[in-house]
């Protein structure tokens, strides 16, 4: 029963204050939304901070409802995806982890280097552009989640693809959103 | 007309469109799991005032927060408010959301309707 000592270590050495690992619905989105709210209000944190915090983690909990790869390990069928909330001294992270067959990496790749490549003129440019510019997809769009994370961190978007085995890698992606400047 | 009236829910804006009383307002939160879906019976609302609209419409967005999806279906709703001849958006946002006021700045930009921006 160790492990729940070493997990319970690795959540205060990551100063974790979140995590949510299992399936993700509309409704365990906003059950998460719910106690990250309260949280947040009862630490007293600055409204701005909280909004940019709230506004990333619906993005970031939507994108995992809608675009996560359904993981198929035999007769296995999972949707398993996990949802972090780091607090440090000077900034909120927002982090997430979800399977992505590998053919999907490259594409999804590309439209974070771009995102990441640009800086806040050309974030607001490329989000007028893709609100005008497409018709909703049957799973919504997640480019412009990516884009808003964005331009509500402020920061570039952090992620990375670790091997879960020869078809699936476990999408990593990191958000910041800085504390307090009121 | 029909009176449309949505209650908000933590995750859906409350709707009042009403056409008699000249009460259009959308306010809240909108963070829906399908917004194509939550939008379509306000799009008709609109298509169908548009054949007969009052002289003057001042349409309300009161909106605490609003996601991505629902972003595109805003305005999709401004672009069904843009030929309504007397039309005027009135963009409500708190004094201290820049964010929403920036939003709201942004929509302005990509339709020919006269905004007027408020706080509360």
């Amino acid at each position: 029963m160790n492990f729940i000592y070493e997990l319970h270590r690795t959540m205060m050495s990551e100063k974790l204050i979140l995590v949510y690992q299992g399936d993700f619905t509309q409704e365990t989105t906003k059950s998460i939304l719910t106690m990250a709210e309260r949280n947040l209000d009862s630490s007293g944190e600055g409204s701005s901070t909280k909004r940019k915090v709230f506004n990333v983690m619906v993005e970031a909990l939507q994108n995992i409802v809608k675009h996560s790869d359904e993981l198929v390990d035999g007769e296995t069928r999972s949707h398993a995806a996990i949802f972090l909330i780091g607090k440090q001294a000077n900034r909120y992270s927002i982090m997430s982890g979800n399977p992505i067959r590998k053919e999907n990496i490259a594409k999804l790749e590309k439209k974070l280097e771009h995102i990441n490549g640009l800086d806040k003129d050309g974030l607001k440019d490329l989000y007028k552009e893709i609100i005008k510019n497409t018709t909703i997809s049957e799973k919504g769009g997640a480019s412009l989640g990516f884009v808003d994370m964005a331009r509500k961190s402020g920061e570039k978007l952090e992620f990375s693809f670790p091997e879960m085995n020869s078809e699936y890698c476990f999408f990593c992606l990191k958000v910041n959103v800085p504390r307090g400047e009121e | 007309m029909e009176i449309l009236n949505l209650e908000g829910a933590e995750d859906t804006p409350k709707i009042i469109l009403d056409k008699k009383n000249g009460i259009f307002e959308i306010s809240g939160r909108s963070l829906p799991e399908d917004s194509a879906e939550f939008y379509r019976p306000i799009l008709e609302w609109i298509g169908n005032y548009s054949g007969d609209p009052n002289p003057s419409t001042e349409f309300v967005f009161k909106l605490e927060y609003f996601n991505t999806a629902s972003s595109k279906l805003i305005l999709d709703v401004l672009s069904a408010l843009e030929d309504i001849k007397g039309m005027k958006i009135m963009w409500y946002y708190h004094e201290d959301d820049e964010d929403m006021e920036e939003a709201g700045q942004e929509f302005s930009e990509l339709v020919e309707i006269p905004f007027e921006f408020k706080t509360y």
